[in-house]
């Protein structure tokens, strides 16, 4: 899975984008988020404050969203356009 | 008619304006323009925006595309700016124009307004002594 980092949370993670292989049993945009924090503590640190979106190929979706068929998956912290 | 750029070069307000004023239709034209400001208590070095160049694009479509929708609209232009700006540098440029001026102040508001909350963008403030990411306000 293609995962992208944006503002604050690149640069916690220290990173803008990666690609990760997924364990099965990781289902929906919270399992993901579960998955990341037990990976490593820069994960744990970066979204910690739970203050961040998760956009499936573009489209903000929230906690229980089925990432089975997104081939993109970006987490950014609340956006501060215009 | 909608026109849809995110760009890092400066934006030129009279040609855009100059587009506007060639449809013989429209009685009413507002520009909303929003630009880099100083900070209370500290001076801003420069302001730095990031942005998610796929989705940025299609949330400023949409925006203009819903605008469209609920107003009367016959242009519509959005420029958004990204990269490293000074004070006084416009960030964002808004022209809506319409038969009736009501429409197109409407449209407008609702385009900035939508913008702010839903269009991937992030704003890095640099001052002497640190950075900070701007956070979302109302």
């Amino acid at each position: 899975m293609k995962l992208l980092y944006f503002a604050k949370i690149r640069e916690v993670i220290n990173k803008s984008e990666e690609i990760l292989e997924l364990p099965q049993n990781i289902n929906t945009t919270g399992d993901l988020i579960k998955f990341l924090t037990e990976l490593d503590d820069i994960y744990k640190n970066a979204f910690s404050d739970k203050n961040f979106f998760i956009a499936c190929d573009e489209e903000v979706v929230e906690m229980d969203f089925l990432i089975k068929d997104t081939k993109e998956i970006a987490i950014f912290p609340p956006v501060t356009g215009g | 008619m909608i026109e849809i750029k995110i760009q890092s070069k400066a934006l030129n307000i009279s040609n855009e304006m100059k587009k506007i004023s060639k449809l013989n239709a429209d009685g009413a034209t507002v520009t909303f323009m929003g630009s880099v400001r100083d900070l209370e208590y500290e001076n801003l070095e420069t302001l730095e925006i990031e942005y998610f160049p796929k989705m940025a694009k299609k949330v400023l479509n949409k925006t203009a595309k819903d605008a469209y929708k609920n107003w009367n609209l016959s242009r519509c232009i959005i420029i958004h700016r990204y990269g490293k700006l000074k004070i006084g540098d416009p960030i964002v440029l808004i022209i809506t124009s319409s038969p009736h001026r009501k429409e197109a102040f409407r449209a407008n508001e609702y385009i900035i307004d939508f913008l702010k909350t839903n269009a991937p963008f992030w704003k890095k403030e640099n001052t002497e002594k640190k950075s900070y990411w701007v956070s979302q306000k109302n």
